[in-house]
């Protein structure tokens, strides 16, 4: 009777009882819950357009503002997860919407939407007067604007192409709606969702750095963070600021990876179908560290109540009638689709008929051709940049690639590198430039490429490592010679992974053109010919009608040289070289 | 099996088609009718293609039918209907969910509540055989305990009837025959409530092993060919003679129809026309079935179900080979039985050289499609042709990837007969060889 008391006690106590893991998780939580209240407070502080807002150089104040760039990147995240979740899904689901949807998010895409911010900001300012609410909204906006597409688009392919084996499973078993969405559609598309997320971040950091300092009408607005820290030490040309807010950048990346990143993607292995050989399962300590305690495990089996009771809220639930006939639109679909596409089609004939209108009112056709001129400046950088980069980290890329033990180590490293905002390192360069009295048109090219690199690099190491072992044994056998190996095997093996790295790349360099071709140090202020100093220069001048200029034919650039020259390259990759 | 009583599910005047280009609708299935009494096992019989699986899903309520109305308990059906059930090919699990999870998810959307919910889905797991496996994800599981969890899911709902779209086909034989006995002995123990099943198959023996009743499918368009009943008691064997009799009563019935046809007018395979939608068969594979047919033991004629058996095709396989023999003049296909022709003979006794030659003879003249092609190229001043033109000539009377099919099927035969050649990056036909 005794020992059955005593091994009951043991259970029950093993049980509730926390244990030590159960500490160290606590105040990781705590620790994390307390930081966001700060900074929740500090962001609806009071504030007048004009008002200057001072930033601090003392490396003390740093991790506050970390802090604060932090917070943004993370609401920025959870509103175009929702933007996601609802375009996204609702373009999968109806065909009228998808017509709609899918090509706006496709040319947002190509928008560089830094030169969009300033309007941005005068918007939010106006819509929250007298609270730091406007500009910190605008920041939020940018950040917003540079992973929503990009995830919206991911969510709404992978929600398309739900087997359709399921999809008939659900109708026959009556789900409804909403039970769809969460048992199906998230499920099965949330391991693509934190890849694109995670790809997305990089993007993020880029833009949230840019968007903490803007000017607005010649009116610096500076938002407490890494961004304005940077810009405050480039006005200052403090080279040891720089360097300290580079650390700092470096070791917000890292928490963000550790915390937030890895322990998802560990999780998210279990909503993948079935596991692809030789595919490595990503861990993370902290997903170990919840699962050896006791309490956040019993807190996880209590949320996993609570997620399934909010999968089946009543009001969502599938009515139980058998419908009697054919719903009327279904019965009208042609007709209904006519009238839909006569309504777009309405659309987009006023919508070209207000922009020509505008154009004609405000610009001299030799305006007009002039920043054509600078686009296509600009877009020679890019194509320049894509060649040099691509025969650097292509030869690069195989030679890792093709060794498991060096590309474990490279992989991760290069992933981090991406994350990395690379428009914290211009004032480096900036100071080289300066230094050495370098041609300006030439020298800042490099800054374009600078954080869109490693997509290439990454994706040539992708593409080397799963060529089959085979094909390369093969090639020896034959004792081919280099230039034979690499131009019947190894450059066609991982075309279509090169196509896909350096696709990114390119749209990358044309929005950090924005940023790159005008930099400063001090006092002096670097300008290149191109496209993307216009905008910035326009920019800086609260000039609307010159940056609406700037921006469209930026984006009708973009377009055209993605329709030209990468998706025909593209299909090429996708029909002939992929492998079986 | 009283033929007085109201049935399950009526199927009335079901026509099916789907558009392919702006105009040309594609006829799938063509005048159906039938109707599945209480107590009934039905099998929809057919070749790959003939439009049993759009029927299944018909009636499933997943696909509206172009005409006609199914009846189930004589209301209209317009959508998934609540207690039809059914059981999937490809399982359908959802990877992310736990086999618990996965039979929960039918009583979720009937808003069970949670502590009914799991007491339900363990009983259902209980009687299919999954004990233990609760918490497992389908991805751990082998394929017969998945379609296990796939029947455990269709039988909690408790539903009316189940349908079945080739329930066993992605499993291996043993493993299949395990679970048709055990779901054999849960219908005979009368335990799930269960009043009738309708399932699609392309297996002979597996229609003939689980069926009362046979529903024997047309091709091009589907349709119904003939009914059999199987009147055999359960458990039923294979070994049974009685049993082997059914089975050739069904190749009897799928091969009869044509021939009559066919003798009609020529004495062969009636002549095809340029979009007919050529079998899927390969040289190598008519060959090899020649071979066997000519081989001393059999004498050129041979039983289908010993073809089936001792090459160990299934229908799907078979049908298309036996199709391309008749239409080459190569073979004669009558009452379940197939003996090769003259000509056949002649092919199979020649050497490689020869082959090709009698094999470019017989395409020319029975296969209109490749001739057009090759006149075509003849005519042509460089002697090319894109094969989207011939694609899109075919979309007259395909769809769009049954046009490339049977195209890119009657290239490998005209490039093995040098009738012409064929540039796969360029997609263009010629008549001279690549340098």
């Amino acid at each position: 009777m005794n020992i059955l008391r005593n091994s009951f006690m043991g259970t029950y106590r093993a049980r509730l009882y926390p244990n030590y893991w159960d500490l160290v998780a606590l105040f990781l939580v705590l620790g994390v819950i307390m930081l966001l209240a700060w900074d929740a407070r500090q962001m609806s502080a009071p504030y007048q357009l004009g008002q200057a807002i001072h930033i601090s150089l003392d490396p003390k104040y740093l991790p506050g503002y970390a802090l604060r760039t932090v917070m943004r990147m993370f609401l920025a995240l959870i509103f175009s997860l929702l933007f996601t979740f609802i375009f996204g899904t609702w373009a999968a689901k109806s065909k009228r919407a998808e017509r709609l949807i899918i090509p706006l998010i496709d040319i947002c895409q190509s928008i560089p939407i830094l030169g969009f911010l300033s309007i941005a900001i005068v918007a939010f300012i106006a819509l929250f007067p007298h609270s730091m609410m406007g500009p910190e909204c605008a920041a939020i906006f940018a950040i917003f604007t540079s992973q929503a597409w990009n995830m919206a688009l991911g969510f709404y392919q992978t929600v398309r192409s739900v087997p359709s084996d399921l999809v008939e499973a659900a109708d026959m078993f009556h789900l409804s709606p909403w039970q769809r969405f969460w048992r199906i559609d998230v499920p099965f598309s949330l391991p693509g969702l934190l890849w694109n997320t995670m790809l997305s971040m990089s993007a993020g950091w880029f833009f949230v750095v840019a968007s903490e300092a803007v000017s607005v009408s010649n009116q610096q607005i500076l938002l407490p963070g890494i961004g304005s820290y940077i810009a405050a030490a480039i006005s200052a040309a403090d080279m040891r600021a720089i360097t300290y807010a580079i650390l700092m950048m470096l070791v917000v990346i890292l928490i963000y990876d550790q915390l937030l990143f890895r322990p998802l993607v560990s999780w998210a292995e279990k909503f993948k179908a079935e596991q692809v050989g030789g595919e490595r399962e990503i861990d993370s300590w902290l997903v170990d560290l919840f699962h050896r305690t006791r309490w956040f495990r019993i807190l996880g089996q209590k949320m996993t109540i609570f997620f399934d009771a909010f999968i089946n809220i009543a009001i969502f639930r599938s009515r139980p009638f058998m419908p009697q006939s054919v719903p009327w639109v279904e019965r009208h679909e042609s007709a209904v689709n006519g009238v839909w596409n006569v309504v777009l089609f309405l659309l987009a004939l006023i919508s070209v008929g207000c922009l020509v209108h505008y154009i004609w009112e405000y610009f001299a056709l030799s305006t007009i051709l002039h920043v054509m001129y600078l686009g296509l400046v600009t877009a020679l950088r890019v194509f320049v940049l894509i060649i040099v980069c691509s025969l650097v980290w292509v030869p690069v890329g195989v030679w890792v690639g093709l060794r498991p033990n060096v590309a474990r180590v490279v992989q991760p490293v290069a992933q981090f590198l991406a994350a990395f905002p690379t428009n914290l390192l211009y004032p480096i360069v900036v100071v080289l430039i300066i230094r050495f009295h370098l041609n300006v048109n030439i020298w800042v090219t490099p800054l374009m490429i600078l954080g869109v690199q490693w997509y290439v690099l990454f994706n040539v190491i992708a593409g080397a490592s799963v060529l089959p072992k085979d094909l390369l044994q093969v090639a020896d056998n034959l004792s081919l010679g280099i230039w034979l190996r690499w131009r019947r095997l190894i450059l066609p093996g991982i075309f279509p992974y090169y196509i896909t790295g350096a696709i990114t790349a390119v749209g990358g360099a044309w929005n950090a053109s924005i940023v790159a071709e005008m930099v400063s140090w001090g006092n002096t202020t670097l300008v290149a010919t191109g496209l993307g100093a216009y905008i910035e220069e326009y920019t800086n001048k609260g000039d609307f009608p010159h940056i609406a200029l700037g921006i469209g034919i930026m984006c009708m650039m973009v377009l055209f040289f993605n329709r030209l020259i990468w998706r025909p390259l593209y299909v090429l990759a996708e029909t002939r070289f992929q492998m079986l | 099996m009283q033929e007085n009583e109201q049935p399950i599910i009526e199927v009335v005047n079901v026509e099916k088609h789907f558009k392919i280009g702006d105009r040309q609708e594609l006829l799938v299935l063509h005048e159906v009718n039938f109707r599945m009494n209480p107590g009934e096992i039905v099998a929809i019989l057919g070749k790959s293609g003939s439009g049993k699986s759009t029927l299944l899903r018909i009636i499933a309520g997943l696909v509206r039918p172009s005409e006609g109305t199914i009846y189930y308990r004589g209301k209209a059906v317009h959508g998934p209907v609540r207690g039809i059930s059914m059981v999937f090919q490809s399982f359908a699990l959802l990877p992310w969910l736990t086999v618990l999870q996965n039979v929960e998810l039918g009583l979720e959307a009937l808003g069970i509540d949670r502590d009914e919910r799991r007491e339900r889905a363990l009983k259902a797991i209980d009687t299919i055989g999954l004990d233990g496996f609760e918490s497992a994800f389908p991805k751990e599981l082998s394929g017969g305990m998945r379609q296990r969890v796939g029947f455990a899911r269709a039988l909690v709902v408790n539903p009316d009837i189940l349908l079945m779209d080739e329930p066993f086909s992605a499993l291996d034989v043993l493993t299949a025959d395990n679970l048709k006995t055990d779901l054999l002995d849960l219908w005979e123990s009368k335990k799930t409530g269960i009043n009738g099943i309708i399932f699609v198959t392309h297996n002979i023996e597996e229609a003939v092993l689980l069926a009362d009743r046979i529903i024997v499918f047309n091709s091009n368009p589907g349709s119904i060919r003939g009914e059999l009943k199987v009147p055999l008691a359960h458990p039923r064997s294979e070994l049974d003679p009685r049993f082997r009799n059914q089975i050739d009563r069904v190749y009897t019935m799928m091969t009869t129809k044509i021939q009559e046809i066919g003798e009609a007018q020529h004495g062969g395979h009636a002549p095809i026309d340029i979009g007919y939608r050529l079998p899927e068969a390969s040289v190598a594979e008519f060959t090899g079935l020649l071979e066997t047919l000519n081989a001393p033991e059999n004498d050129g004629k041979m039983d289908l179900p010993v073809v089936a058996d001792t090459l160990m095709l299934d229908i799907d396989e078979l049908f298309p080979l036996t199709e391309l023999l008749e239409i080459l003049h190569f073979a004669k296909v009558s009452k379940g039985d197939i003996a090769i022709t003259e000509e056949g003979k002649a092919f199979v006794e020649a050497d490689i050289l020869e082959r090709k030659k009698i094999f470019l003879r017989h395409l020319k003249k029975y296969v209109p499609l490749a001739r057009y092609i090759s006149e075509q190229l003849n005519h042509h001043p460089r002697h090319r042709a894109l094969e989207e033109n011939f694609i899109s000539l075919l979309e007259d009377y395909l769809t769009e990837k049954e046009a490339e099919r049977v195209l890119h099927t009657v290239i490998e035969w005209g490039r093995y007969a040098e009738l012409f050649a064929y540039d796969y990056n360029s997609g263009v036909l010629s008549l001279e060889n690549p340098n």
